[in-house]
C-alpha cells in the first residue's frame, strides 16, 4: 500500500512482498472451466482487473489461476456460455476447532509482511444478526389490516429536530419549525466517499436520490463538482480530516454530517492510499495530487461534549442555522450516554452505525471485534432519549447491515426515524462482496478509482437500479405495515409492541425493550 | 436511418458485442457454442477498438454517400432501397477488397470462413429488432436509434 515518507502504516497485502523464499499462501478459490462451454472467446480475460484469467497464445486457449481468484464473479456473470464457477478451495488444513484455515492463514500473511491485516466490507463473523431474531406483529381480527394497492399509505420521513410543543393558531404553525429533510422512504444512502467509490458511483446514488425523494451522503471526501446540482438531495459530511470541506461545500447540501466514527473500524480514522488520488479525487479533497489522505482517529479539536457543541454550531453559524447537523458515531459500549451528550451538544439528527457496518478498507482485527450490534445499541439509545424526554431533539438514524425492508421495519418499530444502507446499496449497483475493496482493483468500477474500471459502472443503469431498490424496499414497507394495520410509519415508530423476541435470553428482550413470542 | 452509435464512456472492453455479432451471423444465432465449435466461424462485423483505457466498438456507420459502394467493382456493395443499410450482397461479392481500401473507418474485414467475401456489418437485417451487439453490449454502451 501506498506510503509516503513513512508516514503510512504497515499494511499487509497478502503476497508475501519482496521475498524470494517459499510463499506459504494457498489459493481461496478455484476456478471451474466447462471445456464442453468454453468457446476461448477471452470474455473473461478482458474483464479480471487481478489476471485470473489468461489467453495462451500458443495453445490458443483461455487457462485461469486460481491463486488470483478473489471470487467478484465478474467473469461468471460475463461469460456469454456459462462456462465458469467459482468455488470455495477444497484444499483443508487438519481439522481443529480452535485454530481454523483462517486464523492460520492471517499468521502466514503477517510473517511474511510483518504488517496490518486489512479488510473489506462489513465483519463476516457470525455473532448473532438481532433482526433475525426479531418478528413483527400482523392484525387478525380484532382490528383491521390495510391493503396499501387500495388505501393511501404514508412513508414520509421528517429529519431534525422537533419543538416540544406545535404553537398553531388559526390553524396553522404559528412557528417556524427547525430545518427538516424531507425522505419519502425512511432509507438513506449511507456516507461513502468519493475516492473510497468511483465518481460513476457517487453519481449513480445522487440520481437515484433526487428520483425517489431520498438522500446520498458524500463521505468525508468531498462533493465533485459534477455532483453540485444535487445539493437538495445531498449531505455533506465533514469528517477529522476535513477533505474537501469550504464554506461553498457546507452550503451546497441539505444537512451537513460531522463524522465522529464508523461502525466498522470504531476509535480508528481513515487512510485512503496515493495511488487513489488521482487528479478529480486531489481536486475534490483538496490535496496534493498521489498524497495519502490521512483522516486521523479523533478530531483534533473535539475531546469533548463541550468541543462538539461547538463544531455543531461553528457549522450552524456557517449555514446560517438553515440546515440539519447530523453527528455519526460507531455503536460501541456506551453508546446511549454519548447519544444522550450529542443529542445535548445540539445535534438534530444522531446517526448509529453498527459493528457489522461496511468500509473500503479497515484493519480486519478492529472490524472483527470491536464495537456492539446497532440492534442494541439503537434501542438503549431510544430507551435512554425518551427516559431523559429529548427524544424529540433529534431525529434517530441507524445503519449496520440493514439488508432488506423487513429489517428496515424492525429498527423503525425499535426507535429508528430511518435507516442509511451503504453495503445493500453497493449491492444494488452491483457490487458481489468480494471484499476486496481495499485493493483499489474493484472488477464491478465501484470501489475504484482506475479509469479502466470506473468505466464499468454505467451511472444511467447504476441510478435506475439504485432507485429500483428504494422503490422496491418501499412497496415492500407498506405491504408490511399494512399487515399491522397500519398506514403511516410514523405510528410504528418507536412501537416496539409490534415486535416479539425469538431465540433470545431475558436480558437480550430487556435491553431491546421487547416481549419474547408468545407473550 | 436508425444507426449504432458508441458511447465510450460506458464501453467495458469485454468484446461481447464481437461475440455476438459471430453468433448473429453464424449458421446457429441460437446457440453460442455450436456457432464458436461447429467449423466455418464467421468473422466479426463489430471491432472493439481499445486504447486503454478508451474503448468502443466501431462498425460500419452506413454513410449517406458510401465510398464502399462506389468502389465496388461488382455492384454487390449497395444501399438497401427500404432500411437505408449499406448491405454486401455475399453473392455477387467476388473479394477484391476494394471496398475494404475505399472504407474510411476499417469498417469492413475479409471474411474466408466460406466463400472469400467482404464482411460488415448489415444492422442484423436478417432478424427483427436491435441489432445483436446492442442487445448483448452489458453496459448500454451501444445505443440503435435514429439521430439527425
Amino acid at each position: 500500500m501506498g506510503s509516503q515518507g513513512g508516514r503510512a502504516r504497515n499494511w499487509a497485502d497478502g503476497r508475501g512482498e519482496g521475498n524470494m523464499s517459499l510463499n506459504y499462501s494457498t489459493p481461496e478459490f478455484i476456478i471451474e472451466r466447462n471445456n464442453d462451454r468454453c468457446i476461448d472467446c477471452r470474455v473473461c480475460v478482458t474483464q479480471c482487473a487481478n489476471e485470473a484469467h489468461i489467453y495462451d497464445e500458443e495453445e490458443d486457449k483461455v487457462v485461469s489461476d486460481d491463486m488470483k481468484c478473489i471470487n467478484c464473479h465478474r467473469c461468471v456473470v460475463f461469460c456469454p456460455t456459462r462456462a465458469l464457477s467459482v468455488r470455495k478451495h477444497p484444499l483443508e488444513y487438519r481439522e481443529n476447532a480452535s485454530w481454523s484455515g483462517h486464523d492460520i492463514n492471517t499468521i502466514y500473511k503477517q510473517a511474511a509482511s510483518g504488517g496490518i491485516l486489512l479488510a473489506g466490507m462489513g465483519t463476516g463473523k457470525k455473532y448473532p444478526i438481532y433482526w433475525d431474531h426479531l418478528l413483527l406483529n400482523a392484525s387478525q381480527v380484532t382490528n383491521p389490516s390495510i391493503d396499501p394497492l387500495r388505501e393511501p399509505m404514508e412513508l414520509k420521513t421528517f429529519l431534525g429536530r422537533k419543538p416540544e410543543t406545535l404553537k398553531i393558531e388559526n390553524g396553522r404553525l404559528a412557528e417556524k419549525l427547525p430545518p427538516q429533510l424531507e425522505l419519502e422512504v425512511p432509507i438513506m444512502f449511507a456516507a461513502m466517499s468519493f475516492g473510497s467509490i468511483s465518481l460513476n458511483a457517487h453519481k449513480s446514488l445522487a440520481r437515484a436520490a433526487e428520483e425517489v425523494g431520498s438522500f446520498f451522503n458524500t463521505g468525508e471526501g468531498g462533493l465533485h463538482r459534477e455532483l453540485s446540482g444535487y445539493g437538495k438531495n445531498t449531505i455533506v459530511q465533514v469528517a477529522s480530516g476535513r477533505f474537501g470541506v469550504h464554506s461553498e461545500y457546507l452550503n451546497a447540501g441539505a444537512a451537513i454530517e460531522i463524522k465522529i466514527g464508523q461502525g466498522a473500524k470504531p476509535g480508528i480514522g481513515g487512510h485512503l492510499p496515493g495511488e487513489k488520488v488521482g487528479p478529480e479525487v486531489s481536486l475534490t479533497r483538496m490535496i496534493p495530487l498521489g498524497s495519502d489522505a490521512i483522516s486521523p482517529a479523533p478530531h483534533h479539536d473535539i475531546y469533548s461534549i463541550e468541543d462538539l457543541r461547538q463544531l455543531i454550531f461553528s457549522l450552524k453559524e456557517a449555514t446560517n442555522y438553515e440546515k440539519p447537523v447530523s453527528v455519526k458515531i460507531a455503536a460501541v459500549h456506551n453508546v446511549a450516554a454519548i447519544a444522550s451528550g450529542i443529542v445535548r451538544a445540539g445535534a438534530d439528527i444522531v446517526t448509529i452505525d453498527g459493528f457489522r457496518g461496511g468500509s473500503g478498507a479497515t484493519p480486519l482485527r478492529t472490524r472483527d471485534s470491536v464495537g456492539i450490534p446497532i440492534e442494541t445499541a439503537l434501542a438503549a439509545v431510544d430507551s435512554r432519549l425518551r427516559q431523559e424526554g429529548i427524544r424529540n431533539q433529534a431525529s434517530l438514524v441507524v445503519s449496520g447491515s440493514i439488508r432488506n425492508s423487513s429489517d428496515v421495519v424492525k429498527a423503525v418499530a425499535l426507535g429508528a426515524d430511518a435507516v442509511n444502507i451503504g453495503t445493500a446499496a453497493l449491492i444494488a449497483l452491483g457490487c458481489h462482496m468480494c471484499q476486496k475493496c481495499y485493493t483499489g482493483k474493484c472488477n464491478w468500477g465501484i470501489a475504484t478509482q482506475d479509469p479502466n474500471l470506473t468505466k464499468r459502472l454505467n451511472p444511467d443503469i447504476g441510478a435506475r437500479r439504485a432507485a429500483n431498490l428504494l422503490r422496491a424496499w418501499g412497496h415492500e414497507i407498506k405491504e408490511l405495515i399494512g399487515g399491522m394495520g397500519i398506514n403511516a410509519l410514523e405510528s410504528l415508530r418507536g412501537n416496539r409492541l409490534m415486535l416479539r423476541g425469538i431465540g433470545l435470553n431475558e436480558k437480550e428482550l430487556k435491553i431491546l425493550g421487547i416481549k419474547a413470542a408468545g407473550e | 436511418m436508425k444507426r449504432v452509435y458508441a458511447k465510450e464512456e460506458a464501453c467495458v472492453g469485454c468484446r461481447l458485442c464481437e461475440v455476438h455479432c459471430i453468433v448473429a451471423h453464424s449458421k446457429y444465432p441460437d446457440n453460442i457454442i455450436k456457432a464458436f465449435r461447429k467449423g466455418n466461424r464467421p468473422a466479426a462485423r463489430v471491432f472493439v477498438e481499445e486504447n486503454k483505457p478508451v474503448s468502443f466498438a466501431l462498425q460500419c456507420r452506413h454513410c449517406e454517400d458510401a465510398p464502399c459502394t462506389r468502389a465496388c467493382i461488382t455492384g454487390a456493395m449497395h444501399r438497401d432501397y427500404h432500411s437505408g443499410a449499406v448491405i454486401n450482397d455475399e453473392e455477387r461479392c467476388v473479394g477484391c477488397w476494394t471496398c475494404i481500401i475505399a472504407c474510411p473507418y476499417g469498417a469492413i474485414r475479409r471474411d474466408e470462413s466460406g466463400k472469400k467475401v467482404a464482411a460488415k456489418c448489415d444492422l442484423c437485417s436478417a432478424k427483427e429488432g436491435e441489432p445483436a451487439c446492442v442487445a448483448n453490449c452489458p453496459n448500454d454502451a451501444l445505443v440503435f436509434e435514429e439521430r439527425q
